[in-house]
């Protein structure tokens, strides 16, 4: 083989263009590359380069920052010094920490990927419908499909997701607030504005049960903090004279915290069963909808699905918000195929194969300029 | 003959057309076809990919090879996901750093990430990309599916059967 020549190669395992494309000619080309959060198809809001992800409709997570902020800030000003006083100076410290972790959980479950599925690509999505009819026709619509699979031994049946262009995997639903499927989802929380799913249910637990321990002990502080006031017959009325922002947090207290209470007790029971919010309503294992079956996901202990739900390995995000879209060399006339485009775009037949299946005509390493 | 990153793979131009990297590919082959492996939902909704031969990739590829690849590719995915003593640790260190330490740390998961998409590459040079095939990492697809790419050579042209001449001559 001595006619043969070695040729060197790199081979890429993703498309990476360089960031800062070089200007050929002299000219100045706005070139900036775009990572792939700019064209994401689903209903999000972006911020900080796509580090940040929440839902378009925040619903009333301000509401929610603002209570939280608004009665902790009433706690450390009005109640604080006072019980430091006359208590012990631990009453600020163990609030801080409640609050800082509240916070915290909370801001990580808004702000973070709930576990969003990125959609079919054309090539994916047009297989998935010859399976489904043969016409190809991506102008029909075929009729709904549920594909049926076995998970110990349980039949479940996984239904297809006419937005993503795929079957959705199991506990996969598709939010229509958001338009994405999310995996293992939950609900749509609208105080924390984001979806609760496989990726950030751990913080959305940490988040209200942290806050059902802040919010009585809040209250705890400060109905003790009035009592000690009213004391020697001054009476409830005089200590709130006194201390009026305490007559806000408890207020705001009383009211939530059963709610929240009530929260954190349906969501250790969902842990503890391993079951989705959405499961649980649409009664899924529960035998509501006739079917009478037992949850196939379950580690048949609570002990272990509670360590599984909330201690298990934390999945990665699948949506990549700060890769790069692939850019062709020839990116002129700014190459971008439209996100849902029919699948069928180039049909070419090489070598006289009679291939049954479509063929396409792309470069290599090139995800087609797709927007999931 | 492998060095870093580098692949180096002969281009015989007398034989008849074959594939041998991935340059070559993409300059002198197009995509004739896409293989897609679907997940195997049979043990739940852990990361697992069925290891049922495609009909397509028959006259590619031998059996074994492929079930080697989906195998292995199963077994990290299970390592990754596994549920022991490491993820409990992980996961209450995380707790008690509200989450924070995730910010900072690669996760146990992430790794094994790095691990699978170095295999893939490593299996793409050595047993792939000399048959005209090529694997997309499943990551890049959601998770979703193994995504074989089958390449035909452009040159072969006249080649009335359906599967094209693709062999593989060199031995590695």
């Amino acid at each position: 083989m001595d006619s043969c020549e070695y040729e060197q190669i790199e081979p890429r395992a993703r498309p990476t263009p360089a960031p800062t494309p070089p200007t050929r000619d002299g000219r100045e080309e706005r070139r900036r590359p775009r990572r792939r959060w700019e064209v994401f198809p689903g209903k999000n809001r972006f911020c900080c380069g796509g580090r940040v992800i929440m839902a378009r409709q925040s619903g009333v997570f301000p509401l929610t920052l603002g209570l939280i902020l608004l009665t902790c800030g009433l706690f450390f000003i009005f109640d604080c010094p006072f019980l430091v006083q006359h208590l012990t100076s631990c009453i600020p410290a163990i609030g801080g920490v409640l609050f800082l972790f509240v916070l915290l959980t909370l801001l990580r479950t808004s702000f973070s990927d709930p576990g969003i599925l990125p959609r079919a690509t054309p090539d994916e999505a047009a297989e998935v419908e010859k399976q489904i009819d043969g016409s190809g026709n991506a102008s029909y619509r075929p009729p709904p499909r549920t594909l049926e699979v076995a998970i110990n031994q349980q039949p479940v049946k996984l239904k297809y997701c006419f937005t993503c262009r795929m079957f959705r995997p199991p506990r996969t639903s598709h939010c229509s607030l958001c338009d994405n499927c999310v995996e293992r989802f939950d609900h749509h929380c609208p105080w924390v504005g984001n979806c609760v799913g496989k990726r950030n249910y751990r913080f959305f637990y940490a988040f209200i049960v942290s806050l059902s321990f802040l919010t009585a002990f809040i209250f705890g502080c400060v109905a003790t903090h009035l009592a000690l006031r009213a004391q020697g017959g001054r009476g409830l009325v005089f200590a709130l004279q006194e201390s009026p922002g305490s007559a806000v947090e408890l207020a705001i207290c009383f009211f939530s915290v059963w709610s929240i209470l009530g929260l954190s007790g349906f969501h250790t029971y969902l842990v503890a069963s391993n079951v989705t919010t959405n499961e649980d309503i649409k009664g899924s294992w529960s035998g509501k909808s006739g079917e009478g079956v037992a949850n196939p996901y379950s580690h048949r202990s609570a002990v272990l699905n509670c360590c599984a739900t909330l201690c298990g390995p934390m999945p990665p995000s699948l949506i990549d918000r700060r890769g790069f879209l692939p850019q062709d060399e020839s990116v002129q006339a700014g190459d971008t195929q439209p996100p849902a485009a029919a699948p069928v775009s180039q049909i070419n037949v090489v070598g006289g194969a009679s291939r049954p299946t479509l063929a396409l005509q792309e470069p290599l390493n090139s995800s087609s300029a797709d927007a999931s | 003959m492998n060095m870093g990153n580098a692949l180096y793979l002969p281009t015989c131009l007398c034989d008849p057309p074959q594939f041998h990297n991935l340059q070559e590919l993409r300059h002198s082959a197009s995509l004739a076809n896409k293989v897609f492996i679907q997940r195997d939902y049979s043990e739940g909704t852990t990361c697992r990919f069925q290891t049922k031969f495609p009909s397509e990739l028959e006259s590619r590829i031998e059996k074994t090879l492929f079930e080697d690849t989906v195998k292995t590719l199963n077994n990290y995915y299970a390592e990754a996901e596994k549920i022991g003593g490491q993820s409990y640790l992980e996961g209450c260190l995380a707790c008690t750093t509200a989450y924070l330490i995730f910010l900072c740390m690669e996760t146990r998961y992430e790794k094994v990430l790095k691990k699978i998409a170095k295999y893939i590459q490593e299996q793409n040079e050595k047993i792939y990309a000399p048959r005209g095939l090529l694997i997309t990492d499943p990551i890049e697809r959601g998770m979703r599916v193994i995504e074989i790419s089958i390449y035909e050579d452009r040159s072969s042209s006249g080649s009335s059967s359906g599967s094209s001449s693709v062999s593989s001559s060199t031995a590695r």
